[in-house]
């Protein structure tokens, strides 16, 4: 079971606090109906699936309620650093 | 009755408290501080069980969580536990113990006399055998289940209590052996806090049964001067009876605590906490688990009589018990030799020490030899011959490598049997973590791998076996833990224990024992004895073309016991390897996963069983529903009345009742678990057209607005009806069950997508109460308690609402139809809700208010058509899908979510499936819900499917059964018959109509 710090709280809490999210930094096109099945298709249904660093939203349901952006290790499962939305994450890096 | 093999050394048993207890029925003695293994060989019992295939006899071989054989079931009725082990069960008065295998009984076995079964199950017979007719596997698996024996679980609910516990330390130190009581005391010292847990009923691991010296004192009292020590630190939780068995991420441990076991079943009465997890959140955690002996592989080592050597030693040290009379120990390291002394000592005959070494002169051989003990250098133990007990051992020369016989076999006449190939890390725990283990070939075992979490091995389970040496590392380690945690400098405090250790010479790497005839032909020579995995099974996975370990493993079963293979699977890997000619680092290991042994649901559930499985929400009626006898069904973790019957009402009576006081007078449902959502903010009203598929931007305070949800890709999410209470203010209804979910939907938005918008949510679902007056006499009822509002037709149209008071309360009153009939939702602060609400039961009285339920309401809401998210959607349907284009803005500024996915060519689709209705041809039959829909029932299976039934009820109302359904272009095939075929073998005809069944212009709510 994950630890994770909320930056709203500014506390380590435990994972049952929180839910998933799903992939950060996806932005909603700001004109939908200007955009191809295809690249519509490409912003709702695709999604990275890397083995390393990822970047991902997490919600802090039972706490502040606040959407959150952090960077995990998908294999070893370690929360590299978690920082607000609107933030860009320190560290980046390929899926190994 | 006489404890035959009692020795006058009572070890750390109490000879003077004897315990009664019954093993298959018979009675027997055993003493206080036996096991109920070390009481069953104290009384002669070989035979325990029966093996899984071939139903062989099988005795006691280990004394901990290894043991492979003697696995019980404890007691009967509600408390009996399935699948303990003999050596982990702690004696107590009035035992009853069985074994799980074995029928009629382990002494008399037909299943072995019968000898059939065994054959019908080579390696991989699961894959063989059984696979077809696929129909008859339920009834294979029955025979093999009932055949093999795991145990019974208990049919009556769980007696007993458990609990829970959360818990945070600085350093948890796994396993009270020597490493693990030094890494304690160091970390304690340092002061950190510590949690320190095993397994067993007291501290000293493998110390409780050695004869070794520590600082001056024999090892009993240098265990009993360390726990003494820990006490006296404040900040140390001493855990015995404690098994840590999973490592999950971020360092958090569970332990199992078993509070009570050891005095009975259901000792605790009920009251008293049978077994309690601890869920721990570590710091730092010092892994102290120690190592298992690895049993040596030879031909029939099955036989009751062959044991462990470490384990010999433990019942003569520790219980007192001598498991027989006469000895050959099979060794292929010094290590062993210990127990020829200890046996010696005892009294009783060592016959011969057979070593498979060429030359071994290591100090505790050369004790051994000074005894004289004949010493069989170079030799193997190549099978055993015997029944129900070992009566001789095949011993015979091997050549340098162990891997052929050299010359003559001689036998030997024993009743045991103690082996040792060596001793393998329990790495377990670190396994869990992820770390990968490395073979190491130095100490014929793999040791822990390199981790993410912060945790260290030590002593016997990093693969140091020199206790001297153990107890460096354990020291070490906890000092370096709690100093990692924040405690001290990292120096150990305390002064070397300070110890003799005889000087051992080099173990050899062996694991099969050669026979005169290869695998295939020797007699089996088990390597899982549990699942009756044997080394010629191995092999012939390899010929038939196994080679990942991973593989063999699920093929042959190795390993799949309730002892997870902790003995067997090192020597299975290295016959594996052996078989593929390559290394065992190449072969490498299977992967260990929690739980380190069984743990019982009770424990992993504790409390949360019953009243408190899951919360239960009540409105702030729900005393009056109980009141009138109401029957309750769950909404998400809401009680909704589902219906009121009067007398002795069915609930198709009930319901039928109730439709037809609503259509027909006036009736009133407890609406207050619809989830309720206060907006608020500047720009409130452009967040919520962004989120609902019509808009909001025009909608006047005092008016409400339906309006349905969809998730991006155009699929209906929720639905319900949004009323502007002010400027800048709105209150959103939501369904029952998506409440939760709605509001994430709207954080998740405004703060990642919007964060400009000036919006804020609140929840207050839970803050008004709900009554909902509906029917044609609902105006006339909700006038007499209500005076402040002019109620008239052209003044409160249908969808607005107004302020008021109602009964004395402050009210909000919204004219909204979930019948279709003329309705008033009077909301109340959550306080007065049963004072409303009897208020306008009182006032309805000449109207016969009929208060009605979620049936009734899921009826007339059909009746008019008119959908429920997650009922008659599911998650695929557009509005289109629904046939509620009208629902859906053409022209709003921006694109809703959705909107988009409106146009996507899937969604534009023809034969999309469409919500329409469906009538019986024969007006009675309700179609089940679920039912699917065919255009020719008598086509060939499988059928071409049109749709399905998402709702069906029948209708007081119509006088007939109506459904909604989805179906394939549904829309365009209005008046068709189709056909529904039904689990009972009958096929439904039905037509298709509009979903609309009842008041088809709507004219009744807006009167």
């Amino acid at each position: 079971m994950l630890q994770i710090y909320c930056p709203h709280c500014q506390e380590l809490r435990s994972e049952e606090e929180f839910s998933y999210g799903g992939e950060a930094h996806i932005a909603r096109p700001l004109a939908p109906e200007t955009l191809t099945d295809e690249e519509w298709g490409d912003y709702l249904f695709f999604r990275k699936n890397p083995r390393g660093i990822h970047h991902e939203m997490w919600y802090h349901v039972t706490g502040c309620r606040r959407y959150f952006n952090a960077t995990r290790n998908t294999v070893t499962y370690e929360i590299l650093e978690t920082y607000k939305v609107g933030t860009q994450p320190s560290i980046v890096g390929e899926g190994a | 009755m006489k404890q035959l093999n009692r020795l006058p050394n009572a070890g750390r048993t109490n000879p003077d408290q004897n315990i009664n207890f019954t093993f298959n029925g018979k009675a027997y003695q055993g003493v206080m501080g036996d096991t109920l293994a070390s009481a069953l060989l104290a009384n002669g019992v070989d035979v325990v069980g029966r093996s899984f295939k071939y139903s062989r006899p099988r005795g006691i071989v280990g004394h901990g969580a290894e043991e492979p054989n003697g696995i019980i079931q404890l007691g009967s009725g509600a408390a009996t536990v399935p699948n303990l082990k003999v050596t982990q069960v702690e004696l107590y008065e009035g035992l009853e113990a069985s074994s799980v295998n074995g029928w009629p009984n382990v002494n008399f076995d037909l299943m072995g006399i019968m000898g059939w079964f065994g054959r019908l199950m080579p390696p991989g017979f699961y894959y063989k055998t059984f696979m077809y007719p696929q129909k008859l596997w339920m009834i294979y698996e029955h025979f093999i289940r009932k055949a093999a024996g795991l145990g019974k679980t208990p049919v009556e609910a769980d007696p007993d209590v458990y609990d829970k516990l959360n818990q945070h330390c600085d350093v948890l130190v796994v396993g009270a052996g020597p490493a693990g009581l030094v890494a304690a005391r160091e970390a304690a010292e340092a002061g950190a806090r510590v949690i320190i847990a095993d397994e067993q009923s007291e501290f000293g691991g493998s110390l409780l049964a050695s004869t070794q010296t520590l600082d001056s004192v024999s090892a009993s009292q240098w265990v009993a001067g360390m726990v003494e020590q820990l006490n006296r630190y404040s900040k140390v939780q001493q855990l015995p009876r404690s098994t840590v068995f999973g490592y999950y991420d971020h360092n958090f441990l569970t332990i199992l605590e078993k509070c009570t076991d050891h005095l009975g079943l259901s000792a605790g009465n009920g009251r008293q906490v049978r077994q309690r997890m601890h869920r721990v959140r570590a710091k730092q955690v010092v892994l102290a688990t120690g190592a298992f002996e690895r049993p040596l592989v030879f031909a029939h080592n099955d036989i009751p009589g062959v044991m462990q050597a470490s384990s010999v030693s433990t019942y003569v040290n520790r219980y007192g018990v001598a498991p027989g009379s006469k000895l050959i120990l099979a060794t292929t390291n010094d290590n062993a030799y210990q127990t020829a002394i200890d046996w010696h000592t005892a009294g009783r005959d060592v016959v011969a020490v057979v070593d498979s070494r060429q030359s071994p002169n290591g100090e505790l051989v050369e004790q051994v030899r000074a005894l004289g003990i004949q010493i069989e250098v170079g030799h193997g133990v190549i099978e055993a011959k015997g029944g129900k007990r070992v009566r001789a051992a095949m011993v015979a020369p091997l050549n340098e490598s162990g891997s052929a016989i050299t010359g003559e076999v001689k036998r030997l006449p024993c009743d045991l049997i103690a082996t040792s190939g060596g001793w393998s890390a329990a790495i377990h725990l670190s396994s869990h973590t992820g770390a990968k283990p490395v073979w190491d070939e130095s100490i014929v075992s793999f040791r822990p791998g390199d981790s993410k979490q912060q945790e260290r091995s030590v002593g016997a389970c990093n693969g140091t076996f020199g206790l001297r040496d153990g107890l460096i590392e354990g020291a070490t380690a906890g000092a370096k833990a709690a100093q990692l945690a924040g405690f001290g400098l990292g120096a150990v405090q305390f002064s070397p224990v300070e110890l003799v250790e005889p000087i051992q010479e080099p173990q050899q790497a062996l694991f099969l024992v050669p026979h005169s005839k290869p695998p295939s032909r020797a007699p089996s020579q088990f390597v899982d004895l549990q699942l009756d995995v044997s080394a010629g099974g191995i092999e012939l996975a390899v010929r038939e073309g196994f080679e990942s370990v991973e593989h063999v493993k699920r093929y042959t079963a190795l390993g799949f016991g309730t002892d997870q293979g902790k003995l067997g699977n090192i020597n299975g890997m290295a016959i594996l390897a052996n078989a593929l000619d390559q290394s065992i680092s190449e072969t490498g290991t299977t992967i260990f996963r929690p739980s380190y042994t069984p743990t019982t649901f009770g424990a992993v559930a504790g409390r949360d069983v019953g009243e408190l499985f899951d919360p239960e929400r009540y409105t702030s009626v729900h005393r009056w529903h109980v009141e009138q006898g109401a029957k309750f069904e769950d909404v998400g973790q809401w009680k909704r009345p589902w219906y009121f019957p009067k007398g002795n009402e069915t609930l198709d009576q009930a319901v039928n009742r109730e439709c037809l006081a609503v259509r027909n007078s006036v009736g009133i449902l407890d609406a207050s678990t619809l989830g309720k959502i206060d907006i608020q903010g500047p720009d409130a009203a452009e967040f919520i057209t962004r989120m609902y598929t019509n808009s909001y931007l025009k909608l006047a305070s005092g008016k409400c607005r339906y309006g349905v949800m969809l998730k991006e890709d155009g699929m209906i999410f929720d639905d319900g009806v949004c009323a502007c209470l002010s400027e800048n203010h709105y209150l959103m209804f939501t369904t029952t069950g998506g409440a939760a979910g709605v509001l994430a939907w709207l954080e998740l938005w405004q703060q990642t997508e919007w964060p400009e918008l000036q919006v804020y949510f609140t929840s207050v679902t839970d803050h008004w109460a709900t009554a909902t007056v509906t029917g044609p006499n609902a105006r006339k009822v909700v006038a007499k308690v209500c005076q402040d509002i002019d109620l008239t037709s052209d003044q409160f149209r249908f969808m607005d609402w107004r302020n008021g008071t109602v009964a004395g309360v402050a009210a909000r009153v919204f004219r909204i139809s979930f019948t279709g009939e003329l309705s008033f939702e009077i909301n109340v602060s959550a306080n007065y809700g049963r004072h409303i609400w009897e208020a306008l039961i009182e006032a309805g009285k000449e109207f016969d208010i009929t208060p009605y339920g979620t049936e009734t309401m899921h009826v007339l809401r059909a009746e008019k058509g008119f959908i429920i998210v997650g009922q008659d959607t599911d998650g695929s349907m557009t509005p289109a899908d629904m046939n509620m284009d009208w629902i859906v803005g053409k022209n709003k500024a921006f694109s809703f979510i959705g909107q988009r996915s409106l146009s996507r060519s899937d969604t534009l689709r023809n034969n999309r499936k469409q919500l329409v209705g469906l009538k019986t041809i024969d007006p009675i039959i309700v179609l089940p819900e679920g039912a699917q829909i065919v255009n020719d029932p008598k086509q060939p299976i499988p059928m071409v499917m049109q749709g399905h039934v998402t709702s069906s009820y029948y209708s007081a109302n119509m006088g007939h059964s109506i459904a909604l359904a989805v179906v394939k272009g549904g829309l365009n095939r209005l008046g068709d018959t189709v056909y529904c075929p039904t689990a009972d073998g009958t096929t439904v005809p039905a037509q298709i109509v509009s979903s609309v069944f009842y008041d088809p212009k709507g004219e009744r709510q807006h009167v």
